[in-house]
């Protein structure tokens, strides 16, 4: 895979992760093109097309796009299985994911993705492991995230960051994994 | 100074805008709040501020000044920063910026960290962006993880290497080791990688391929995991609709086609496993048809048995049948892959194929077309034909060009009669004529030429099709050329096939005069219009009606319908006696080459391509072989004498023109009306037309001989070798004179026997000056692809003391060097 891009209806970008080494301005191009040409597709032609010289795979879900760019001997089909896999693991991790949850929470989008994907190629096939890995991280961010907060003097310091945390500020406190990381 | 808003704060608050305006405000009202932040070094909210500043890129904002606060926060040791920070660098910095090699030392600080999520971050960024520098100077560490037994880091490591070796290839073999055992792990993500790493390893390297092949004996290890896959039992954690992790399948599918490619035994022993995948994936859903797709690609591209090919061919016929539309579309474009090797197999699907051209959508509706014309033979062409022109008809413009090409090609190769030929020709032109490409029109006039027979009929449908409708350029071209060589056909009312209509000359003419006032007709169409009308002169009586049209387009601002109608008029005027020869019909003419590039012949400005691309082929033997050929003498015009003549019915007077551009002859207008003059494109014809010897040195090694010494003439050969056609012999002849008197008026002429080729350029003069003060200069060039001996006879006339003389003699002492 070269790149994938999320986008809405109105062609908001929403993600994207890009594969191959390209200048920003070259990207926001690529973007802008592509998504013109996907939002121009009537909903019932067929999730491939030819543009440039690669292969474009996109699906909608509700009101986002999901967009990917194979190479040429690269399997469409299973690209579609791969989108597929990818809004699974959002929906579990969020709870019946929406639009607004990508766009409050994008860097735990791009975590997830992430974890599903390195270098354009899937590297777990398996849902339970990723989400299980990213359970882990999430957990890891927390304590780093606490202990930071209580290393320098151990004080109030740390009711002003953690939205979580209240006034006592214990290593044995029970942490709660919440989504709301670096708020 | 109060704590930063928080990055959904930010978000929301963004989100309230209702402007572009009040956007863009905002933005920079938090920027400059996060540069000051930046500039004081907080540790405590940079995470927080790059957080920000990335959703602020993604809305396209700049924030190349969080770069290095990236970097910062790769360093420290808080995991919060790091997952920020390796998602800013992947986000923000690239390979161009020398920013990106600072991240390298701290990537290899995680590659080694004691926690696996953090290893897991280098990984995954290395794996992603690394810049060849990086994965130089960090190839040990991922080749080091790539052993480890930690699956989760293994896996990572697997698809690092990926890129490290798309980055930096001469890196591959430092993997190999590693790659020993990994196909024997149980956890499919490893297993995964793995494969994928493999995958890319014997496609770079054919020597990797080989080694796989033969010394680690991949095959059999592959296909055990696959028959695992596809016999073991539901499970859970790797099931998609029923098939176990269809991911890896799909995967080693496609391992086994690189490693079956052009290797029997390969292929031999994924025979079987390739059988039971085709014959027992389950159908129904998206993913099954993933995994049957990518069979079907293997079993293609291997040296698989032919019931193996049949039976992936008609999983595609299955696939043409799909609902789904993603489905039969993938169906489309294997087959047009394959069409060519299984041809007979695919023709069974034909008829799903041609329905295939009425689906809605468009990629679809492209590839059915491709594919039908792939398809086309002479069994089918008249049905096929039949739904080619129907789709012709309702297609949207962006394939109109291409089907219409396609469908000359198809009926150029299967037509099974001339008349069915005309008919879809005339059926194209008038329903999708605009969209016919340009080089149509040459190749439709030659074929029109050929069928002799059908030249009545073809010029009555013409021109019904001319009086509904002019706009569409090709058409009209093709109608102007064809009722300015058959305008007689026309009128006379002979046509066979169908009822011949009642049309007289001067509905014709005003016809063709239409045209050339039409706003509606390019310069192009003009040019024929003008020049069929001028056809006509000599195949209608109403001569004078003709002669007004061309005499008012002499002082026509379109430059080139001003010289055409001038050279006309010339024609009329002062060489009216050659009228009837030049404009006679066209002989028939052969193809020279088909859709390539057309030589243009410079003919005085005369540039209808047309009318060059059908000078017959240089296959073409000169008839007058022995004989020595009428030229126009000297005159005005450079002789540049064509020894090689076309099949033409005796020319009456047989008086050649110079057709060929030496533009710098001050000589008065040449008419050079090339529709009815057809010469022999010789391939040097083109190139350099001066009156200057060519070559003034003589070849390496070619010694000069004496043709000719009679009388006090001497006529001394001197040859070159042309550099750009070895076949081509440059002789340049100098004529002396030892006698006391000039010999005035000379002419030179040559002439070759058959099988070669003459062309003599201007002479330096006409004058050979007594008592060797001078000679005359001419280049002759000989084309003699046969290499065969070269012989000539030369006819010399001038006037000597008052008295013409005349002389003939034959040339037989080439150096043999000069015809080799």
């Amino acid at each position: 895979m070269q790149f994938m891009l999320l986008f809405s209806r109105q062609g908001k970008l929403r993600l994207q992760k890009w594969y191959v080494p390209l200048s920003d301005k070259e990207k926001k191009k690529i973007t802008r093109e592509l998504v013109q040409t996907v939002l121009a597709r009537k909903p019932k032609m067929c999730s491939f097309l030819e543009w440039r010289d690669l292969k474009i795979v996109y699906k909608r879900y509700a009101s986002l796009y999901f967009c990917c760019a194979i190479e040429d001997q690269d399997n469409e089909l299973i690209t579609l299985e791969i989108i597929h896999r990818y809004v699974e693991l959002l929906d579990k991790y969020f709870g019946s994911v929406c639009e607004l949850d990508i766009i409050f929470n994008f860097e735990k989008a791009y975590f997830i993705l992430d974890e599903f994907l390195l270098g354009g190629e899937a590297q777990e096939t398996s849902k339970k492991n990723v989400l299980k890995a990213i359970e882990q991280a999430d957990l890891l961010q927390e304590v780093s995230h606490h202990e930071a907060c209580i290393a320098p003097s151990g004080n109030a310091f740390l009711t002003q960051h953690s939205s979580f945390l209240i006034h006592e500020p214990t290593l044995n406190s029970h942490i709660l994994i919440t989504r709301n990381m670096c708020s | 100074m109060p704590a930063p808003i928080r990055l959904r704060e930010l978000i929301r608050t963004i989100r309230t805008a209702r402007t572009q305006a009040e956007e863009r405000e905002m933005i920079q009202k938090e920027c400059a709040a996060i540069r000051s932040s930046f500039r004081e070094e907080d540790n405590t909210y940079r995470c927080r501020n790059v957080a920000k500043l990335l959703y602020m890129h993604m809305l396209g904002y700049p924030a190349h000044f969080g770069q290095l606060e990236c970097l910062k926060l790769i360093a420290s040791q808080k995991f919060t920063d790091k997952r920020i920070g390796y998602l800013g660098a992947m986000l923000l910095l690239d390979e161009r910026q020398d920013v990106h090699l600072l991240m390298t030392n701290c990537i290899k600080n995680d590659l080694n960290h004691s926690t696996q999520y953090v290893q897991g971050l280098a990984l995954c960024t290395l794996g992603c962006m690394g810049s060849s520098e990086m994965c130089r100077d960090l190839a040990g560490e991922v080749e080091k993880l790539l052993k480890t037994s930690n699956s989760y880091l293994r896996k990572k490591a697997a698809l690092c290497a990926v890129h490290v070796i798309r980055k930096v290839p001469e890196l591959m073999e430092m993997f190999l080791p590693a790659t020993k055992n990994l196909l024997s792990e149980k956890n499919h993500g490893v297993l995964h990688t793995s494969v994928v790493l493999l995958t890319e390893m014997c496609e770079r390297s054919p020597d990797m391929l080989t080694h796989f092949r033969k010394n680690e004996k991949l095959v059999p290890q592959l296909v055990r995991i696959l028959k695992n896959l596809i016999m073991s039992g539901y499970s859970p954690e790797h099931d998609v609709s029923g098939i176990s992790d269809p991911f890896l399948q799909v995967r080693i599918l496609r391992l086994l086609r690189i490693l079956g490619k052009s290797d029997d035994d390969s292929s031999e022993a994924m025979n079987d496993i390739l059988a039971q995948v085709a014959t027992n994936t389950e159908t129904s859903k998206n993913v099954g048809n993933a995994i049957l797709y990518e069979t079907v690609l293997t079993i293609m591209d291997i040296k698989s048995e032919s019931g193996l090919r049949v039976l992936a061919i008609n999983i595609l016929g299955r696939f043409l049948l799909n609902n789904d539309k993603n489905i039969r579309y993938v169906a489309l474009t294997s087959l047009l892959k394959t069409v060519q090797t299984d041809h007979n197999a695919v023709q069974r699907h034909r008829s799903t194929i041609v329905d295939c051209l009425k689906d809605l959508d468009v990629s679809i509706k492209r590839r059915a077309m491709e594919l039908s014309f792939a398809l086309v033979n002479g069994n089918n062409i008249r049905g096929m034909m039949k739904e080619l022109l129907y789709f012709l008809d309702s297609c949207d413009p962006e394939f109109k060009a291409d089907c219409a090409s396609g469908v000359f090609l198809a009926a150029e190769k299967y037509a099974p009669s001339k008349r069915w030929h005309i008919d879809t020709i005339m059926r194209v032109l008038t329903t999708a004529g605009s969209y016919v490409r340009d080089d149509s029109v040459p190749n439709l006039i030659q074929l029109i030429t050929n069928s002799v027979e059908m030249h009545a009929y073809t010029v009555q449908r013409l021109y019904k099709a001319l009086l509904d409708d002019i706009s569409q350029q090709p058409l009209v071209q093709v109608a102007s050329w064809c009722i300015g060589e058959y305008g007689d056909l026309l009128v006379s009312g002979q046509c066979e096939e169908e009822e011949p209509i009642q049309v007289t000359e001067d509905e014709v003419l005003d016809v063709l005069e239409g045209l050339l006032v039409s706003n509606l007709s390019t310069p192009v169409t003009r040019g024929y219009s003008l020049t069929a009308i001028m056809k006509l002169s000599t195949r209608f009586s109403s001569v004078n009606r003709i002669k007004k049209v061309v005499s008012i387009y002499g002082s026509s601002i379109d430059v080139e319908l001003q010289q055409r109608a001038v050279e006309y008029n010339a024609l009329f005027k002062k060489y009216d006696h050659m009228r009837p020869a030049l404009l006679e019909r066209m002989p028939i003419m052969e193809k020279t080459a088909t859709n390539g590039p057309t030589e243009i012949v410079q003919t005085n400005g005369e540039t209808e391509s047309s009318d060059s691309k059908h000078m017959p082929s240089i296959a073409q033997p000169a008839n007058q072989a022995n004989d020595l050929l009428d030229l126009l003498g000297g005159h005005d015009v450079g002789p540049v004498i064509q020894t090689a003549l076309p099949t033409k019915p005796a020319s009456a007077g047989g008086e050649l023109l110079d057709l060929l551009g030496d533009l710098s002859l001050s000589g008065g207008p040449a008419p050079s009306p090339t529709p009815s003059v057809t010469i022999s494109q010789p391939p040097f014809l083109l190139d350099g037309l001066s009156s200057q010897p060519l070559f003034n040195d003589t070849a390496a090694g070619i010694p000069p001989m004496t043709a000719y010494n009679k009388n006090g003439l001497k006529i001394e050969f001197t040859f070159e070798r042309s550099n750009p056609n070895p076949n081509i012999s440059v002789i340049t002849i100098h004529a002396s004179n030892t006698t006391e008197a000039d010999m005035t008026d000379f002419v030179f002429q040559a002439a070759v026997p058959k099988t070669f080729q003459l062309q003599l350029l201007s002479p330096s003069s006409n004058v050979v000056p007594a008592l060797n003060q001078g000679n005359i200069t001419q280049v002759i060039r000989v084309l003699n692809p046969q290499k065969q001996q070269l012989r000539m006879r030369i006819k010399l006339t001038y006037t000597y003391k008052g008295a013409p003389v005349q002389d003939l003699a034959e040339v037989n002492n080439f150096p043999p060097q000069s015809w080799q």
